[in-house]
């Protein structure tokens, strides 16, 4: 069983102080990293023999109070363990390196990271809105974007 | 329709040309290949052997250009709306539209969506809008009934109301 100390332990060896926390969550191991060297820790954590992610499950995001928080879960098909990383990203300037260049999965997840919370990835090789319309203003998932629902402003006035 | 005369190689029939055409378009209402959500399989268990659209020569075909009705079964996108203002260009005149379940009536449970349009009739024009969500196919049969009765009414003299809106 791969507990989240010895991937701590793994990702320490080559990147002294990338590790920020560990823990776990929703019963798989999880690593709070640092957002600037997260495509090195991902290469590693997928090429290592012990861990060998090479399934990247789902890409996703967070809007947290203070920060966007992403998410990338993941499974080793060989060895059949679970893992879970987690990036803060700022939320005045939302840039986060892509992972596309270690699993080719994060290509739409990415897309539709961006398009949902605006999150840009930096070297995606096509980062573009992939759900709503390409001409659409805003980032909807965002607690700010303030949908104003109609149905319930009219039975407030009735 | 009156039959003046029997011939050897067939009878004569008077009628009025609008009645040959319609009654023309009204048995051979091919609809297109074209589902957007849930209510699509509603329109596929329509048109398979139990509810039997081929009953009324509606069949469906897999391109626009061949076809004279649009069954909008489901959800618009503002990202689908286009395409679907697309496609209903493509599609020759005569050309019906018909708005199946509450989505493409009016928006549906998504109606306060950012997403979601308001009703295909803000795209292209709109013969008859089936209620329900899904509708049942007993229902887009009426609607489909519904079409054929206005198309029976219709006269090759009356100029098409073409909306342009999108």
């Amino acid at each position: 069983m791969l507990t989240s100390d010895r991937i701590a332990e793994l990702v320490r060896a080559q990147y002294p102080n990338a590790v920020i926390e560990t823990g776990e969550s929703g019963g798989m191991p999880a690593l709070r990293v640092k957002a600037d060297e997260i495509v090195g820790i991902c290469a590693l954590i997928k090429e290592s023999l012990e861990m060998n992610m090479d399934y990247l499950m789902s890409q996703t995001a967070v809007d947290r109070p203070e920060e966007f928080e992403v998410v990338y879960h993941l499974y080793s098909v060989s060895a059949k363990h679970y893992a879970v990383l987690k990036v803060s990203v700022d939320k005045s300037t939302p840039s986060l390196p892509s992972v596309y260049s270690v699993w080719k999965a994060a290509d739409w997840q990415e897309c539709e990271i961006y398009d949902m919370f605006g999150i840009v990835f930096e070297g995606h090789p096509d980062l573009r809105r992939i759900l709503t319309d390409d001409d659409f203003e805003g980032f909807p998932l965002r607690k700010d974007y303030g949908i104003v629902s109609e149905c319930e402003e009219k039975s407030e006035q009735e | 329709m009156g039959l003046v005369e029997r011939l050897p190689e067939g009878g004569v029939i008077t009628t009025r040309l609008d009645t040959v055409l319609n009654w023309a378009r009204v048995s051979s209402l091919w609809y297109m290949l074209f589902g957007l959500a849930c209510c699509a399989i509603e329109l596929m268990a329509t048109g398979a052997a139990r509810y039997d659209f081929d009953r009324f020569g509606m069949m469906f075909r897999a391109s626009p250009r061949q076809s004279d009705l649009m069954i909008v079964a489901g959800t618009v996108t503002y990202k689908m709306g286009k395409r679907i203002k697309r496609l209903y260009d493509q599609m020759a005149e005569p050309k019906y539209v018909i708005a199946m379940g509450s989505c493409a009536t009016c928006g549906g449970p998504f109606y306060d969506s950012y997403a979601v349009v308001k009703g295909v009739d803000e795209i292209i024009p709109v013969d008859v809008y089936i209620p329900g969500c899904p509708p049942r196919p007993e229902a887009l049969l009426q609607g489909c009934l519904k079409l054929h009765e206005k198309i029976r009414k219709e006269s090759v003299a009356d100029k098409k109301e073409v909306a342009e809106k999108c």
